[in-house]
């Protein structure tokens, strides 16, 4: 009786340190769990209070007051941003799409191989060698900053996005439907376009989504490509303003009036990128439902 | 063709648009089958067009670091002066700081990554597993320019008041944590990017977690193991690869992050063992001085940085896909 009582106890004493430890270690995980949410809501809400104490009609409709003067706003750099971000995805989508297509339809080779590993290390470039890689190849060639070299470098970035997730999406199309297309007879060109693409339209679209998200905050790629522009341009071989970028130039500024304005900016940026980000989700949720 | 079209007659017409229609019908597939040959080189042409990119990339880069290269030589890597005025530029400050910045990011990152992969995958609920893996990848998708604001108005501030007094009082004696510190400088830079990098390694650990196999973790309970033995012993092991992939991408993101890093690192060339000084990263000064370079050679030696930069981040993400794509079978390798 005693014996079995001498030998019971280490055995308890080492089996509670175990399930102390377990029980820490655990804990610890759940901490670093809530310390990285603590910190996206800190962010968020910082910027969303900042945000919605600057942002005004004025910030959306006005172009940027002369140096020093409170008011004005943000009308050149919305524009800006919309021009290059729409030249950039008229570049880059063909690209990307067709690629994509290679890809899943064709892609067993070695040049498949190659675009894929391509695609994947080039999609983590950071956007600063897109940004040198569009002044030497266009501004030092034209001799001033323009619209041209901002949307190349920006295209450059969402290029190998679009590319990857193309393949990804096309894949999932199920075999049956293109058995089914080329047993009426459907040549594989036709069937790759007219039946596969538009059912993996969805998947695809969402692809370019992001990628317009991920570009349309990108500041690093524009500093010296698009640089500038404190007046409405539409033309591509000017400078061009963009958010992020009047972001930087008013926030690294020594006026109060400028930091108000980067704000809100930075509101308009966050919930741009947040609304692309929950409709991906919502799309790619629904798509999964209806596989299962 | 446009001419056979413009002088066309209505009944020509009418005739074209029914060969139109053999043409594209099946009965003619016969004849056509070249067109498949055509679409597939389209498509391959638009892939290799990729390759060609990253040619050109490598070609532009080289071509304007030229002069730079030619006249500093591999010298250029270790000399710390920075002075474009005597024509006398180096990188060491910058290598040094990108370095130094991206190993306190990893320093931070990995292991509270790792912890919340364990969250995500062995401790949540699936409802709460995904809503969480939600809010964690909505931080990478913050821009950068977003974080580099935070952190100039708000992280800055609190590394001054209350970080770095803090790290003096308690490692005060080791020179990493020494001197004053004005808010913005290398360590106010690491912990932005540790931020920034976290959401990679979480989401990629979490992949690689969830597919460590169930009957691993259940082998290892059935000895008596507690859960955390299991991860630790098992789990962690199994994936150990992708965790190793999981942090090499995130180094890669660390080292060539331009914004946020710019607007708190204090844009200072120099060394300094203290990590409350200033000090600069290679895509910081590119990003602050290249608009303002004056001179072939300083804009050349700029470029060179880039180079530098764009070499080793590609080689980081090279390594990191190879490791991460051995994991899932290959690149791409679904069907």
């Amino acid at each position: 009786m005693t014996s079995a009582v001498s030998t019971a106890q280490p055995v308890r004493s080492i089996s509670m340190r175990r399930k102390v430890v377990s029980k820490v270690m655990l804990g610890l995980c759940v901490a670093a769990t809530c310390v990285a949410v603590a910190m996206l809501v800190w962010i968020l809400g910082y910027v969303l209070m900042q945000g919605a104490l600057s942002v005004n009609p004025a910030f959306f409709t006005e172009l940027p007051a002369p140096v020093g003067e409170p008011g004005g706003g943000f009308l050149n750099a919305l524009v800006g941003t919309g021009i290059m971000v729409g030249v950039a995805a008229a570049m880059s989508i063909p690209i990307g799409v067709l690629a994509g297509i290679y890809l899943a339809e064709f892609g067993h080779g070695w040049l498949a191989r190659a675009v894929r590993f391509i695609s994947d290390t080039l999609g983590a470039t950071p956007s600063i060698v897109a940004g040198l890689f569009a002044y030497s190849l266009i501004v030092v060639r034209v001799h001033h900053f323009s619209a041209l070299a901002g949307s190349v470098a920006l295209a450059l970035l969402m290029i190998p996005t679009i590319t990857r997730t193309a393949e990804e999406m096309i894949r999932l199309v199920p075999r049956t439907l293109r058995e089914a297309a080329l047993a009426l007879g459907v040549p594989e060109w036709r069937m790759t376009l007219q039946i596969v693409l538009p059912a993996a339209s969805s998947g695809v679209i969402t692809g370019i989504m992001l990628a317009i998200a991920r570009v349309s905050g990108e500041t690093a790629a524009l500093l010296f490509t698009a640089f500038n522009n404190r007046f409405l341009s539409a033309s591509l071989d000017e400078p061009m303003s963009s958010v992020p970028v009047q972001v930087y130039t008013y926030a690294i500024a020594p006026y109060d009036d400028w930091h108000r304005q980067a704000w809100a900016g930075a509101l308009v940026l966050v919930t741009l990128v947040a609304m692309f980000s929950a409709g991906v989700r919502l799309a790619t949720r629904s798509r999964y439902k209806l596989e299962q | 063709m446009t001419a056979d079209l413009g002088t066309m007659t209505a009944g020509e017409g009418v005739s074209a648009k029914a060969r139109n229609l053999r043409r594209w019908g099946p009965r003619a597939l016969q004849g056509w089958t070249n067109l498949d040959g055509l679409f597939r080189k389209a498509c391959g042409a638009f892939a290799a067009s990729i390759v060609a990119l990253l040619a050109l990339v490598v070609y532009q880069l080289v071509h304007a670091s030229r002069l730079s290269i030619d006249h500093f030589g591999v010298g250029f890597a270790w000399e710390k002066v920075w002075d474009p005025v005597a024509q006398k530029l180096g990188a060491a400050t910058f290598i040094y700081g990108t370095v130094v910045t991206s190993t306190i990011a990893l320093l931070i990152a990995v292991p509270l990554g790792i912890g919340i992969a364990i969250f995500l995958v062995e401790l949540a609920p699936r409802r709460l597993g995904s809503v969480v893996g939600f809010l964690v990848e909505l931080l990478a998708a913050i821009p950068s320019i977003v974080y580099g604001l935070w952190g100039l108005f708000v992280l800055a501030p609190l590394v001054r008041l209350w970080v770095a007094p803090a790290l003096r009082k308690t490692l005060g004696f080791l020179p990493l944590f020494s001197g004053e510190s004005n808010g913005v400088g290398m360590l106010t830079a690491g912990l932005i990017l540790s931020i920034m990098v976290l959401p990679f390694i979480a989401a990629v650990s979490r992949d690689v977690l969830a597919a460590v196999p169930q009957t691993q973790r259940e082998g290892s309970l059935a000895l008596g193991t507690t859960k955390w033995e299991t991860i630790w012993n098992v789990v962690l092991p199994y994936g150990r690869v992708g965790i190793t992939g999981a942090t090499i991408l995130a180094l890669g993101r660390a080292l060539g992050e331009t914004m946020a890093v710019t607007m708190v690192i204090g844009n200072s060339p120099q060394i300094m063992a203290s990590l409350f000084e200033p000090g600069y990263t290679m895509s910081a000064v590119i990003a602050n001085e290249y608009s303002e370079a004056s001179g072939p050679l300083y804009l050349s030696a700029l470029t060179e940085l880039g180079l530098l930069l764009f070499v080793v981040t590609f080689a980081v993400n090279g390594a990191a896909s190879l490791l991460i794509w051995r994991l899932t079978r290959g690149p791409g390798a679904h069907a």
